[in-house]
């Protein structure tokens, strides 16, 4: 067998290319992933990939701030050092409200942005790991991992067939590493 | 998601008759990847001066401490928190644009969103610089945070709307940053893959390694749908809260709870004017008039006329409730704002933020790309008053008339302000040079429904109502970007 590693088809229209999904899908191959410029809706389902569980981080991160908020302040104010302000009472509730909301939404922002990053593996200096390099620009690439589906001549005639305008054949995974 | 059309009546979001998802790179990298021409240069190198000028006033204040400024015993709060509120306020609209109209669904949004952001972001830095000049010894910044000291556990009173403040401006900075930057992560990976040389190396870092696959769409998404739900409430909280820096304290003319949504609308309001100041010559210089057509301009010209009215609807009510308080030091608060020795700011701010907004109503008004940019000059001008009234008329006559005074800024003053313009416009112009000035991914996701090439297709296939269709045609009139007689023949 070649070093053909990757099957890419490269579409220059959205529809075209989940057309293309759709005939793979039917004859049975699978697909490692697609990259797009711009995200598609509804590809999800048609990949079968699963809602994103990020809400759930960033609510359990939010709530984290809220009670942070809430133990910093009356730590604070009123069990290490009341202030007696006029005789009024140290637990003013209302009062602890802004800030405890700001730090909800701040506890809530940067957790689910790490999150993100991290699950993705997304960070300062990470190599980028394209396979084809227009795929941010105007192209809509469905990647076939080319050692699991021998029949490289089908994929091909069926990317086509959808109205890719180019079919390529990577022996890296990854192009962009120099 | 192009399965189904957009409705015809729909004005389009893209002009022009032959944008294809490269074209939308080549005309959003522009900028970005070519040499800056002339009119940049101009631009960068008066405003470098002005933030040379800020530089050097900064460091003055810093050196000598706020007696630099023009501030007396009475008047201890005057061009400094001025400038913080105005900036602060000006900040408003990229958090509005971004998060707000993104739950709304506001498709529109998708071009402006980015130097709205951008904006946002540098309003913020222009602002908190004064928060850290005004606190006199700013090498001492650290201690409005809640940090264990020496000084017996002595903590910062979480009671004080100045100590929120800080919370809600550094939360707001940060999270508007992580928000920008996130958003800006496809778009940088577009610069990157088209890059070669150190320019690629460089943008490839700041990509975080971006690919564009399913999954990383995906989670983008969720997150950037989240972070707007987050947003929309954070940016209401931060001028509430700025607002109650005034509205707690029991100063006439600050003691009033209508504060709180008063400032809210007159931040967006001053903030729009401002996203219209600067897109209005980007769009022109960078050449970007399919991507911020006069639909976007007529509907910023909209929100504009709506937050200047209820502006003007609390500056009525405040004089009302001021008279129907019976309270005669509030009421000579009020009477003394517009009739005393500083009549003039307080005719100022009613003209420009509530009466020549309403010019806005005339069609041919908001449609004018001239008139539009000069007025929203004129409402930035204003706004900077309404701060001024606020703050310096209710404290230049307190209660002991031996006291009364008034406020002359000194060129320090002056040259903080001057400087922290000059700053703002540095940094929106670098952030043009080297940054894409429209979310490239969010506009390509309108291209195959809500442009005008694909409702040209759609009448052209011929199933849609023909007084829709002429209605249509008719709203592309004020679009400068149309040509007119491409519709003649249908």
């Amino acid at each position: 067998m070649s070093d053909i590693k990757y099957i890419l088809g490269s579409f220059g229209d959205p529809d075209e290319m989940m057309h293309g999904i759709e005939k793979l899908q039917e004859n049975n191959i699978s697909i490692y992933d697609v990259y797009t410029p711009m995200p598609i809706h509804g590809i999800e389902a048609k990949l079968g990939i699963k809602r994103s569980r990020i809400d759930i981080a960033a609510f359990c991160f939010g709530i984290t701030g809220t009670c942070c908020a809430f133990a910093l302040i009356y730590f604070c104010a009123v069990i290490d050092w009341r202030v007696n302000i006029g005789g009024k009472p140290s637990f003013a509730l209302p009062d602890f409200i802004p800030i405890m909301f700001e730090l909800t939404v701040l506890f809530c922002a940067f957790g689910m942005v790490l999150t993100y990053y991290a699950s993705t593996h997304l960070f300062p200096g990470r190599a980028p790991r394209v396979m084809d390099l227009r795929a941010t620009d105007d192209r809509f690439v469905i990647a076939v991992d080319a050692k699991d589906n021998a029949a490289h001549t089908v994929i091909d005639g069926l990317l086509k067939d959808a109205g890719a305008l180019e079919v390529k054949y990577n022996e890296r995974k990854y192009i962009s590493y120099e | 998601m192009s399965g189904h059309n957009e409705s015809i009546l729909r004005e389009p979001l893209i002009t022009g008759d032959n944008i294809t998802y490269a074209k939308i790179t080549d005309d959003i990298l522009m900028p970005v990847e070519n040499k800056p021409n002339k009119a940049w240069w101009i631009g960068f190198i008066v405003s470098a001066l002005g933030a040379l000028l800020w530089v050097v006033a900064v460091s003055y204040t810093f050196w000598n401490g706020i007696g630099a400024w023009g501030l007396n015993k009475t008047v201890g709060w005057a061009w400094d928190i001025t400038g913080f509120v105005w900036w602060v306020g000006i900040g408003h609209a990229g958090t509005l644009i971004s998060a707000v109209l993104l739950l709304f669904r506001q498709n529109w949004r998708n071009s402006i969103n980015r130097s709205a952001e951008a904006m946002t972001i540098f309003a913020v830095i222009c602002a908190a610089t004064y928060v850290v000049s005004h606190m006199g010894r700013p090498w001492l910044a650290y201690w409005v945070l809640p940090l264990p000291n020496q000084f017996g556990s002595l903590w910062v009173n979480f009671n004080s709307p100045l100590v929120w403040d800080m919370f809600a401006i550094s939360t707001y900075f940060s999270v508007s940053l992580l928000f920008w930057y996130t958003g800006l992560l496809p778009d940088i990976a577009t610069i990157r893959d088209r890059a070669v040389g150190t320019r690629r190396k460089i943008y490839s870092i700041f990509s975080f390694g971006w690919s564009g696959s399913v999954k990383t769409w995906q989670r983008f998404e969720a997150v950037s749908l989240i972070l707007a739900g987050i947003s929309t409430p954070l940016v209401l909280s931060v001028h509430t809260i700025v607002s109650m820096d005034f509205a707690t304290s029991v100063i006439p003319g600050w003691h009033t709870t209508i504060f709180p949504p008063y400032f809210v609308a007159g931040a967006i309001f001053s903030g729009f004017a401002m996203v219209l100041t600067l897109l209005l010559v980007a769009r022109k210089v960078l050449g970007l008039e399919n991507y911020i057509t006069m639909f976007h301009i007529e509907s910023m010209n909209k929100i504009i006329i709506l937050t200047g009215s209820i502006v003007g609807v609390a500056y009525l009510t405040e004089f009302f409730i001021a008279w129907y308080s019976g309270s005669e030091y509030e009421q000579y608060a009020f009477i003394n704002r517009s009739t005393g020795p500083y009549w003039w700011s307080y005719w100022m701010m009613m003209t420009c933020n509530v009466i020549s907004p309403q010019l806005l109503w005339f069609k041919k008004i908001r449609l004018s790309i001239k008139a539009t940019w000069i007025l929203s000059i004129v409402v930035n001008v204003g706004m900077w008053f309404e701060r001024f009234v606020i703050i310096v008329t209710s404290l230049h006559r307190d209660y002991i008339p031996s006291s009364w005074a008034m406020f002359y800024p000194t060129w320090v003053d002056i040259s903080v302000f001057v400087g922290s313009i000059g700053l703002f416009f540095t940094l929106f112009l670098l952030f043009l040079r080297v940054l894409p000035s429209i979310a490239i991914a969010e506009v390509k996701l309108l291209l195959k429904s809500a442009s005008e090439q694909a409702k040209m297709k759609q009448i052209k296939e011929g199933h849609e109502n023909k007084e829709y269709v002429a209605e249509y045609i008719e709203s592309l009139e004020k679009f400068d970007s149309v040509k007119q007689e491409d519709y003649a023949k249908i």
